[in-house]
């Protein structure tokens, strides 16, 4: 049993591991390709700003999370 | 760093720490966590409106990687969610016309501040009374680590009186395990908790949480999840609105989310290791806190 929840904490620290890289990468890469066009978006079109700014937070929240699943996936596979 | 949206240089080191601490709550208590970072962005010299706006779009990422782990688990009740969506949305506008109301009289800064004070100092109390009953009856005592699931209340008989009040429509809940509640008991719960979300700032889970589990019933680890499934339309809509104003920086927002999603999947997991009343306790400085700032601001002048 303790084994287990020792197993079960050691992939779920790696996992995690995994998803603060990709978030780290992802707001540099969203601040390297679309800082400035963001600056004017926010300044002239406020509509589409705010529909790019949930797009990004929720792109960062889903497409991130399951990407990490993916990748454990895969390293798990590897490992064994 | 400089944050051009908002004009304003932060430490982004800074900036994933605070999003770490309020991710930690948000997953373990259900909250959104507004009542700090608001004064922790003031605290960087971003202006009040930029504070607001950009927290409830970083809220809007975390909630979602947190409602996402609290439903693996089991403790997102996703029909209870939308209903109070509703209310929440609808107590939020009526509290913002509250705001304006009292904007036009000229005293919104003290009657916001006193109410707030009123409100957080009371859940605290309540709370910590509950928590302390439950935890030292027989019922309360049984509860342990093997099954952190478990829940019971002191407040239990008030609730199912609540329970068996029969105003149509009623509605099923057996993800909660209520057989029978009425529709209009969840809109008005979510109706108050939107209304001191629009009046008092923030998401509210602060009020919404208690409320879920002490007036509807709902088991302390299903309210938390199910309340973060709630924030992420309310905080959504909230984002927009904001944004369309001018008021949400999102690079800002963005590294917040960095440490707030970290933290919020660790919160998400501890909540595994406690039983409900346990939570409860531990929830109970949370409204102090805001308590304090408020009181801060009040004494000092200083807007945190």
């Amino acid at each position: 049993m303790k084994k287990e929840s020792e197993k079960n904490l050691r992939a779920f620290a790696a996992e995690l591991a995994i998803y603060a890289v990709l978030v780290t990468a992802y707001f540099f890469l969203v601040l390297h390709l679309l800082g400035n066009w963001l600056y004017q978006l926010d300044l002239h079109h406020r509509v589409l700003y705010a529909v790019v700014a949930l797009l990004l937070i929720v792109g960062q929240a889903i497409v991130l999370d399951a990407l990490t699943a993916l990748l454990f996936r895969i390293l798990r596979r590897r490992w064994r | 760093m400089f944050f051009p949206i908002s004009h304003s240089y932060i430490n982004p080191l800074y900036l994933v720490v605070v999003g770490f601490l309020i991710g930690i709550l948000g997953g373990f208590f259900g909250v959104g966590g507004s009542f700090i970072a608001g004064p922790a962005l003031r605290l960087m010299g971003v202006d009040w409106n930029y504070a607001v706006g950009t927290d409830l779009a970083h809220i809007v990422g975390k909630s979602i990687v947190a409602a996402r782990q609290h439903r693996t688990l089991g403790n997102v009740d996703l029909k209870l969610g939308l209903i109070m969506a509703i209310g929440t949305i609808g107590g939020a506008e009526g509290g913002a016309q509250a705001i304006q109301a009292l904007k036009r009289a000229g005293n919104v800064n003290t009657v916001v501040s006193w109410v707030a004070i009123v409100v957080y100092f009371s859940i605290s109390i309540f709370m910590l009374w509950e928590s302390q009953k439950t935890l030292r009856s027989r019922k309360g005592r049984s509860l342990n680590a093997a099954e952190p699931k478990a829940d019971h209340s002191a407040f239990g008989p008030v609730t199912e009186r609540i329970q068996r009040i029969r105003v149509w429509p009623m509605v099923s809940l057996p993800t909660s395990g209520i057989q029978e509640i009425s529709l209009w008991i969840i809109l008005l719960v979510a109706l108050v908790g939107g209304f001191f979300s629009g009046f008092l700032g923030g998401g509210a889970g602060y009020i919404r949480m208690p409320s879920m589990v002490y007036v509807l019933g709902i088991p302390t680890h299903l309210a938390v999840g199910t309340d973060l499934f709630e924030i992420i339309i309310s905080a959504s809509y909230g984002t927009f609105t904001h944004a369309i104003k001018g008021n949400v920086d999102i690079l800002i927002a963005l590294v917040m989310h960095t440490g707030a999603v970290i933290g919020a999947q660790i919160g998400v997991v501890a909540t595994q290791y406690f039983a409900g009343p346990k939570i409860r306790l531990a929830f109970v400085p949370l409204p102090l806190i805001g308590v304090a700032i408020v009181l801060y601001t009040l004494l000092t002048g200083h807007k945190l």
